[in-house]
This record gives C-alpha cells, sequence and structure tokens, in this order.
C-alpha cells in the first residue's frame, strides 16, 4: 500500500497530476490497482467516485490486474481491411485465450485497441506500448518469444 | 506528375532530431528570434495573411484564434499543443514529432509571445510513449541553450480517448479530469485551461509557423489553394501500392494522391472508394476523385479532409463491412455526456450490424439516414457531429453495397 501511495504522492503538486499519477502506476505494475484509486483520491482531495471515474474513462488505463506483457490488437479500419482478425485468431489459439482475458500464469493479456498510429504498415499489434508492425499469424510465435 | 513539398517537414531526414545544434544549423529559431523583434499585433497579423489553417481539422484561421486570446488582456495564458492524433489511420503528427520536435517547440514559443502566454502544454497520446521522450529530450535543450527564453513547455500524456482531440476535452484531461467536452461558448482562446485564455493548435499547425517568418506570409499564401494555403501532410493507407506519408500543396488532387504518390491500386484491382481525413471522414467515390484536398473543396463534396489520412479501398471490399469497424469505433469513442451521441452511435452500430450480418429490412437504410442528420445537427461535440459521416456517404454513394445485404 505504501509503495502506491509513494508513486501517487509524486504527482500531488502539479495541476491536473492525477492522470500523470495513474500513467506512473501503470507503469510501475502495468495496471492500477483497485485499491490505488481510493489513495489516489485522498492525495489529491477529491471523491473516490470521481478518481474511479476518471481511470476508467480513458481505454489505455486498466482498473484490476492483467499479465505482465499486454498485448493489444488494433481494430482500425485501416488494420482491418489488411488482415487483423487473422492476427487475432493466431493469438488466442497460441496463447490458448480469448480477446480480454489473461493467461492463467499471469504472463500474457489480450486486449483490442483502436489506432496506435503505425499505419504504415497494418496490420499493427502493440506489446507493453511497442509496436510491432506487418504482423501475420506467421510472426506470432517470435513475437511472443521475445516476451522473457 | 505532382510533386511533393516540403515545408512542416522541411528537416525530415536532414537533421538530428535529438540534437538541437543540427535544428540552429538548418536555421532553426530564427522565426522566434523575427517574431520577437516585431510587436505582438504585427506578429498575429502576419500570421492572419499567410492564411494558415488549422490542421486539425476544423481549419480555423490561426492567426484569428490567436488574436481571441491576445485581446483578452488576461494575465496568464496559455498556448496547448494537440499531439492527441487519434484518427485511425492517421500518423503525420508522429512524424513531424520524432524527426524535427524543435520546430514544433519553436512555433508553440511564438504562439506564446503573441498572445502573451508563458506557458505550453504539448498534450501527447498515450500510445506514443517513445514520443513523449522525445519531446522531454528536444525541451530540455532548448531550455539549455535558452532559445525559448521565459517559456516553458510541459508534455502531458493523454491515455486513449479520441475525444480528446476535440479541444475542451484535451483541456479537460490537462486538468485530470474525464476527458469531456465542455458546452461552448465559451471557447478555449478566451476561457480554456484553468479557465484562462488558451489557445490549442494542431502539431502540424505549430510546425508551420517557424517558417512563415521566416519567409514570409506572402511565400505561404501563394502556395496550394487559395482559400486553404500551404501544404498538407497525409498518410495513405489501405488498398494502395505505396503506403507511404507525403507532403503536398493543398492544391493537390485526390487522384494524383492516390495515383501519382500512391502508385495506384495493388494487384491491378480497379478502386473503389477512399475515406479521407481519418475514420470521421466522408467516403468518397471514383466519380470525384478530381476534387482538389484543400479544405473548402473537401467539404464542398460532403468530405473532409481531417487529419490528412487516406485509407483506399479496392474493389473486393465490401463497404458495409468496413463502415460496421467504423460504427463500432464511435460507440466505444463516444464520451456519453451527450444524448445523441451517446444513444446514436450505439443505435447506429447496432443497425449496421444488423445488415452486416443479413437480417437487415429496407426500412433500417431510412433510419440509418435520419439517426446520421439527426446527430450531425444535435450532437454536442465534433465527436459525435462527425461520426455519421462515413454512414451517409456510404449510403448515398454505395447504395448497391447497402442493398446486396438486404434480408
Amino acid at each position: 500500500m505504501s509503495a502506491y501511495i509513494n508513486i501517487i504522492q509524486e504527482y500531488k503538486d502539479i495541476p491536473g497530476g492525477l492522470i500523470e499519477a495513474y500513467h506512473a502506476l501503470q507503469r510501475e505494475y502495468n495496471y492500477i490497482p483497485e485499491d490505488a484509486i481510493a489513495e489516489a483520491a485522498k492525495i489529491f482531495g477529491v471523491s473516490e467516485a470521481r478518481a474511479y471515474g476518471v481511470a476508467t474513462f480513458y481505454s489505455y488505463f486498466k482498473v484490476g490486474e492483467r499479465g505482465r506483457y499486454v498485448i493489444r490488437i488494433c481494430e482500425s479500419a485501416p488494420c482491418h481491411v489488411a488482415g487483423a482478425a487473422e492476427v487475432v485468431k493466431a493469438l488466442e489459439q497460441q496463447l490458448g485465450i480469448k480477446m480480454g482475458e489473461t493467461t492463467g500464469d499471469g504472463k500474457f493479456t489480450l486486449e483490442f485497441c483502436e489506432c496506435v498510429g503505425q499505419c504504415q504498415a497494418t496490420p499493427v499489434i502493440t506489446v507493453n506500448s511497442k509496436p510491432y508492425l506487418d504482423v501475420s499469424p506467421e510472426k506470432i510465435p517470435g513475437i511472443l518469444s521475445e516476451c522473457q | 506528375m505532382a510533386e511533393e513539398m516540403r515545408i512542416v517537414l522541411r528537416n525530415y531526414g536532414k537533421i538530428d532530431p535529438l540534437n538541437i545544434e543540427d535544428y540552429l544549423k538548418a536555421g532553426g529559431y530564427k522565426g522566434l528570434e523575427k517574431a520577437r523583434a516585431m510587436s505582438q499585433i504585427d506578429l498575429i497579423n502576419e500570421v492572419k495573411k499567410s492564411g494558415l489553417r488549422g490542421r486539425g481539422g476544423a481549419g480555423f484561421n490561426a492567426g484569428a484564434k490567436w488574436s481571441f486570446s491576445y485581446n483578452t488582456g488576461a494575465e496568464v495564458k496559455y498556448v496547448v499543443c494537440n499531439a492527441d492524433e487519434g484518427e485511425p489511420g492517421t500518423y503525420k503528427d508522429r512524424i513531424i514529432m520524432e524527426n524535427d520536435p524543435q520546430s514544433l517547440l519553436e512555433g508553440m514559443a511564438i504562439c506564446g509571445y503573441a498572445i502573451g502566454a508563458q506557458k505550453g502544454y504539448i498534450y501527447c497520446r498515450g500510445e506514443y510513449p517513445y514520443v513523449v521522450d522525445i519531446l522531454n529530450q528536444a525541451i530540455d535543450q532548448a531550455k539549455a541553450k535558452g532559445v525559448l527564453g521565459d517559456f516553458d513547455i510541459e508534455v502531458r500524456m493523454g491515455a486513449g480517448a479520441y475525444v480528446c482531440g476535440e479541444e475542451t476535452a484535451l483541456i479537460e484531461s490537462i486538468e485530470g479530469h474525464r476527458g469531456e467536452p465542455r458546452f461552448k461558448p465559451p471557447f478555449p482562446p478566451v476561457a480554456g485551461l484553468w479557465s484562462n485564455p488558451t489557445i490549442v493548435n494542431n502539431v502540424e499547425t505549430f510546425a508551420n509557423i517557424p517558417v512563415i517568418l521566416e519567409k514570409g506570409a506572402d511565400w505561404y499564401s501563394s502556395i496550394g489553394a487559395k482559400s486553404y494555403p500551404g501544404t498538407k501532410v497525409l498518410t495513405l493507407t489501405g488498398d494502395v501500392n505505396n503506403r507511404i506519408f507525403i507532403e503536398v500543396p493543398t492544391d493537390t488532387t485526390i487522384r494524383q494522391v492516390i495515383y501519382d504518390f500512391g502508385g495506384g491500386i495493388p494487384d491491378n484491382k480497379k478502386f473503389k472508394a477512399v475515406q479521407i481525413g481519418g475514420t470521421s471522414g466522408g467516403f468518397i467515390p471514383e466519380s470525384l476523385l478530381d476534387t482538389s484536398i484543400d479544405f473548402d473543396s473537401m467539404s464542398g463534396i460532403g468530405a473532409a479532409l481531417g487529419s490528412g489520412a487516406v485509407f483506399v479501398m479496392d474493389e473486393t471490399r465490401d463497404i458495409v463491412d468496413v463502415v460496421q469497424r467504423i460504427t463500432k469505433f464511435f460507440e466505444h469513442e463516444s464520451c456519453g455526456k451527450c444524448t445523441p451521441c451517446r444513444e446514436g452511435t450505439k443505435r447506429m452500430n447496432e443497425i449496421i450490424c444488423r445488415l452486416n450480418s443479413g437480417q437487415g429490412l429496407a426500412y433500417d437504410l431510412t433510419t440509418l439516414e435520419k439517426l446520421g442528420r439527426v446527430m450531425s445537427v444535435a450532437c454536442l461535440c465534433g465527436l459525435g457531429q462527425a461520426a455519421p459521416a462515413p454512414v451517409l456517404t456510404t449510403l448515398k454513394h454505395f447504395a448497391d453495397d447497402y442493398s446486396a445485404h438486404l434480408n
């Protein structure tokens, strides 16, 4: 618990720093721990409802646990026509989970996302925000094996 | 054969973006120096005279916008750079920031001097953490070099909300709130960030400013289309041979963009449609390809220049299937503040899904059209107002695709 407080405290005096604090939490844990929201509310002097409202408004934030490697697949139109659906199928098959789920060992989470701005080489996926370009089902094993 | 003209991307590939000395050697910060030797009024008039209009989508005259903030006489004002590019198929702001971050900082500092602001924020989308690092390094170098004077710039990171591209939603987000658009008026140039006068301009708009100062308003206004002068950075995606970014004068035609620069459609297939300006742009058929890409010409055909994304579809694409992706996007990205958008995007997606699965009736098409028309006037912000454009333009230009799906 005190670890959250230390992270959040750093942003306390920055105007509008709540979102920056959430980014910092997510950099540390890959998600925003539920308990941290109550702490953030106290530190920023807002209601818990408000702090929760901010955290859940933004799709880049995830409240509650997820895997160490968050794989996001872009489903915007340019990636869609380039074959994103096959990439989704390959990822689901190889990890044995469905989109939105986390593997039993807590290593991988699969999520849909919208455009990540790398449309020169579609379809695009990101692994912990790092973009992988021109992704095809054949490239998936290689990308997964990089996650060690 | 049309040719590129690089103004915004003048330093692309020529300088080390992480070395301010390179930027200075290429003539960087001369524009700011020149601006500071002018009176604020003269500076604003010069920008106004150049005819530069916002490159973020709304196309408002940049100098005129600045004059609103200048005229307020408030003590604290802000300059905000909208680097939250979230329009699917768009990555031009990333290219600018990755390759020439100092030109953005210089443009913001010029704006700061013009309106009398000491503080600037760059709101960079959360999907670009690596760009945030570049911007922070560039700011550190500019501060160490003293080129920004008393103007301070801070980077804030967005967190994946498309609606934050709308300027009042973006301001809410910098303030640490949910990114829900505000009621207007007051407009941000009068009351924006923490209720202070705030100029929000796009990355590409700011990157144009130093060159305009250096070469003059007359030079700039003579480039491209008269009512929307200068260049536009475009990103080509979809069924096009060259999936590249280009910067072209604004009187270039859509056909030139797709065929001269994009190299046409792959595998000898035929062109079917192009959607310009991102996911909220209208779909354009073959018969309108000779339209110039400038803001007003695009509005004239019921489309939009928007972010400059150019998404090409060949003859094998099922328009209804592509539109379903788009209506799902808007249902997800609607912030939920106003009813026409929250409910409208949901119902629109519902109907399109029904059509796409072959369960739709002719009646659905009439409903879609009516719903779209209502949303485009009744929604609170640009997101909801533009969301029906892909549906309305495809109903108009690609009616056969819809008929083929009817039950």
